[in-house]
């Protein structure tokens, strides 16, 4: 649920499920144009807005686009570049020549290994889904600390909060640092009870990310540890 | 006309073995997300047969021989467990369940927008636990419910439902005594939508009047198996949302 159907009557539509007539609207993401009328093509809330009608995916998998903040693991190491899974269909390419280090040709190893975790962004997706990643950027960095963690792709939101609100509270009470990437995987970094409080959160947004009650859950659980 | 003259199948007050009318359809029920490690996953229970699906995916296509430039490829695994059946059957793939797989691919093909995910795989799992005449079909509705769970975009959820003729008769949705012993099954993937067919398969023989019987049947069954999907997969989301929606 987003929060562009806060306020609004939620309508929750399966595919094929006619949402309306498609003259004077546009065809957003999640829907089809099927002679006059519109159709959803994922489970999901309908979401009208400027003139657009699309459907809000409850659950979907994450389709990388270029600019967007990624936690990859690295599957394979060749001699001057590196495939990570990035959680998506397909692997992501870092060529040594977006890499932030100078290494001799068949070092790549020597900097990053297969298990290894980075950050990164998507420099480019091509329409064959190519993915290719740079590491060049201010905080891209191999992660050599802390825990990684996955969450749905459609809770992302509702864990930063508006303007990244809720994020910048977690991180004042648990004292941590928490990179939240556009891949649905979370990072954190900091001492053990902040990582213990990071995880009931994350076990939270996992189990409880669909509910109406989330967000007064997560604030009980942030007003305990600030009292604690 | 086929079938087996000397098994009775209709009873004199002209119902079914099991008491069904004609145009009755099995008991129906649909769970949707009910495996926590797949993307998409349903439980359909068909009359006795039983059918979990799970969807994994879209991930990158391996063999690379398979990748399809310009869309994706669905890899449907269709299988009955050993203790399906009142026979054991000897796990793993044989000649009917490769048949079936394949057919359900291409049957899902139809409905699945394949052409977003260029050089894809979508996996799907159809497990067939226990096994009443029908599980093809059984097989390709828990598909459409889990690829739905799995947030797979897809023009219309697909039904598969089938119809058949025992003595002579026109009756929808075959049990396990009116598969073996009748005269014809004609199972079919329906588009309740639109109404489209994306998967038809005859065994036996029905004159024209006796097909289109057995497609009104069908059509008929498909809207209200598509009334129960739908509910599975609002169900799901709503009482997670803790009846908000």
């Amino acid at each position: 649920m987003s929060g562009a159907t806060k306020g609004a009557e939620l309508r929750l539509v399966t595919p094929g499920e006619a949402i309306g007539a498609s003259s004077g609207v546009r065809a957003g993401t999640g829907t089809l144009i099927v002679g006059d009328n519109i159709i959803a093509t994922k489970v999901g809330w309908v979401n009208n807005k400027n003139g657009v009608t699309s459907v809000d995916p409850i659950h979907s998998a994450y389709m990388p686009r270029s600019g967007d903040l990624v936690i990859g693991v690295i599957e394979s190491v060749r001699n001057n570049l590196w495939f990570a899974d990035v959680n998506g269909p397909f692997n992501g390419l870092l060529p040594m020549s977006l890499a932030p280090w100078k290494v001799e040709f068949g070092a790549a190893r020597q900097q990053m290994d297969i298990g290894d975790i980075m950050l990164a962004r998507v420099q480019e997706v091509d329409e064959a889904h190519n993915i290719v990643l740079t590491m060049k950027g201010v905080g891209l960095r191999r992660l050599k600390e802390g825990i990684m963690s996955e969450i749905s792709m459609n809770h992302i939101s509702r864990l930063r909060g508006d303007g990244d609100s809720t994020l910048r509270q977690l991180k004042e009470v648990s004292d941590c640092r928490i990179i939240v990437a556009e891949n649905g995987r979370v990072w954190v970094d900091g001492d053990s009870d902040g990582i213990s409080f990071m995880r009931t959160v994350l076990e939270l947004v996992r189990n409880d990310g669909h509910m109406a009650t989330f967000n007064a859950s997560l604030e009980a659980l942030i007003e305990e540890r600030r009292n604690a | 006309m086929g079938g087996y003259g000397d098994v009775q199948l209709l009873r004199d007050d002209g119902l079914r073995l099991d008491g069904r009318k004609v145009d009755e359809m099995r008991e129906v029920k649909v769970e949707a997300g009910v495996l926590p490690a797949a993307d998409g996953s349903a439980w359909v229970k068909h009359g006795l047969n039983v059918a979990v699906c799970a969807v994994y995916g879209p991930m990158e296509a391996h063999p690379r021989k398979i990748q399809r430039q310009d869309r994706a490829v669905i890899d449907v695994r269709y299988n009955m467990a050993p203790f399906s059946t009142s026979d054991r059957i000897r796990p793993g793939f044989n000649r009917r369940s490769r048949e079936i797989s394949k057919v359900t691919a291409e049957a899902l093909e139809s409905v699945v927008l394949v052409e977003r995910y260029p050089r894809s795989k979508i996996r799907v799992e159809i497990e067939i636990l226990a096994a009443e005449a029908g599980t093809r079909c059984v097989g390709i509705t828990a598909a459409a419910v889990a690829l739905a769970d799995a947030g797979i975009p897809m023009r219309d959820l697909i039904v598969g439902v089938a119809s058949g003729k025992i003595e002579d008769t026109v009756v929808l949705d075959l049990d396990k005594a009116e598969d073996n012993y009748g005269q014809a099954d004609l199972p079919m993937g329906i588009l309740p939508t639109t109404g489209e067919i994306a998967f038809l398969q005859m065994d036996g023989d029905l004159s024209v009047e006796e097909y289109n019987t057995c497609m009104e049947y069908n059509m008929k069954a498909a809207k209200e198996i598509h009334e129960l999907m739908v509910d599975a997969l609002k169900r799901r989301y709503v009482e997670k949302n803790g009846g908000e929606a």
